[in-house]
């Protein structure tokens, strides 16, 4: 016996990327867009989400893949608003992960019904980690950042904020009772994410929600316009 | 749980190209930007490769800096010690990150059966 070494010269995530490019091969031929929502536990996703659809995203069809460890909380919640959500648990067979990955989102589409939408929002774990680790197949990321969580986020989580195209300030109807420095937040913002979109929002009162659900139909008329 | 996501898909990797041969070692580049704990990887490693060709194999990692560069002047590449994107020259945010986002599996060490020459 001897030793050899065999080159391998691959990304160890080679193969999460390339079953997102087969999800993105099936967003593409059925003319859908997807945004990959994630943020902390308990920033607002679900409830920026019940917002956006309670005034609907004008003639653009959306669509839910709610991402939980466990339980279907979420998608009853957002099942109110006749979308079609399909939940999709991580302890179901994929022991409990932390954040939905390429394969798991591949085994959730036939339910999905894609023909029948054109903006599938995938509303990830709650997590700060490792859902900006891997992609699934989204034409783009976004975040929820609330004004609970601490104006240094984004230096402790750099990657998150850096992977998302907008970044969602959430419960600043909370600020007059915080001690925040909301400039200070966007100011790390910008330091760790040039240049990246901001809204602030409150999904309790409303408030820039229209800022986000602009957005999101931004999102899907980008792939009309490529369809 | 992250590094056992990130263990198992560089488990995967490995397996591929070990081809059924014991492996020995796994050299791995990590970049400074991957939400990468080393010691973690190797304790998650130690644990997904057990009853695989990868059992008892060293996880060996280099690590890689963040580097970046401003493109909106001529100042020298900086290495990154904070996640602050903005150029310590001119305050500019049109920087471009040349290195530190690396998550390869560069090469495996594998125990080959000698060749035998008939006589």
């Amino acid at each position: 016996m001897h030793r050899t070494r065999v080159r391998v010269a691959e990304d160890a995530l080679d193969a999460n990327t390339t079953i997102a490019q087969a999800n993105r091969a099936d967003f593409d031929r059925e003319s859908v867009a997807v945004v990959n929502l994630m943020s902390a536990p308990g920033a607002g996703k679900t409830t920026l989400l019940e917002a956006v659809f309670r005034e609907g995203l004008g003639d653009i069809r959306p669509g839910v893949l709610e991402g939980d460890v466990q339980g279907s909380l979420d998608a009853d919640r957002l099942a109110h608003f006749h979308v079609p959500v399909t939940q999709l648990n991580t302890d179901g067979g994929f022991g409990g992960e932390c954040h939905l990955d390429a394969n798991m989102v591949r085994t959730a589409l036939p339910e999905v019904g894609l023909e029948e939408i054109d903006l599938l929002i995938i509303e990830n774990v709650g997590n700060l980690v490792c859902p900006a680790e891997f992609r699934v197949g989204e034409d783009a990321k976004a975040m929820v950042c609330s004004v609970t969580e601490g104006e240094d986020k984004p230096l402790k989580y750099p990657l998150m904020f850096r992977t998302c195209e907008l970044v969602v300030v959430n419960k600043i109807d909370l600020l007059p009772h915080l001690e925040y420095d909301l400039d200070e937040l966007l100011h790390n913002i910008e330091s760790v994410n040039p240049g990246v979109d901001v809204v602030q929002t409150s999904a309790r009162t409303g408030e820039g929600v229209e800022l986000f659900r602009e957005w999101l139909m931004g999102v899907g008329e980008r792939a009309r316009a490529v369809a | 749980m992250h590094e056992l996501s990130l263990s198992s898909a560089i488990l995967e990797t490995a397996l591929r190209h070990a081809e059924e041969r014991k492996v020995n070692s796994v050299e791995l580049t990590v970049g400074a930007l991957r939400q990468v704990v080393p010691s973690s990887l190797e304790f998650y490693w130690g644990i997904v490769t057990r009853d695989t060709v990868c059992e008892g194999s060293a996880l060996n990692l280099t690590e890689v800096e963040a580097r970046v560069e401003c493109k909106a002047c001529p100042a020298e590449p900086w290495t990154l010690d904070n996640p602050i994107f903005r150029c310590p020259s001119c305050g500019g945010s049109d920087v471009e990150v040349l290195a530190g986002t690396e998550f390869f599996v560069e090469s495996i060490d594998v125990e080959e059966e000698a060749c035998t020459v008939r006589g």
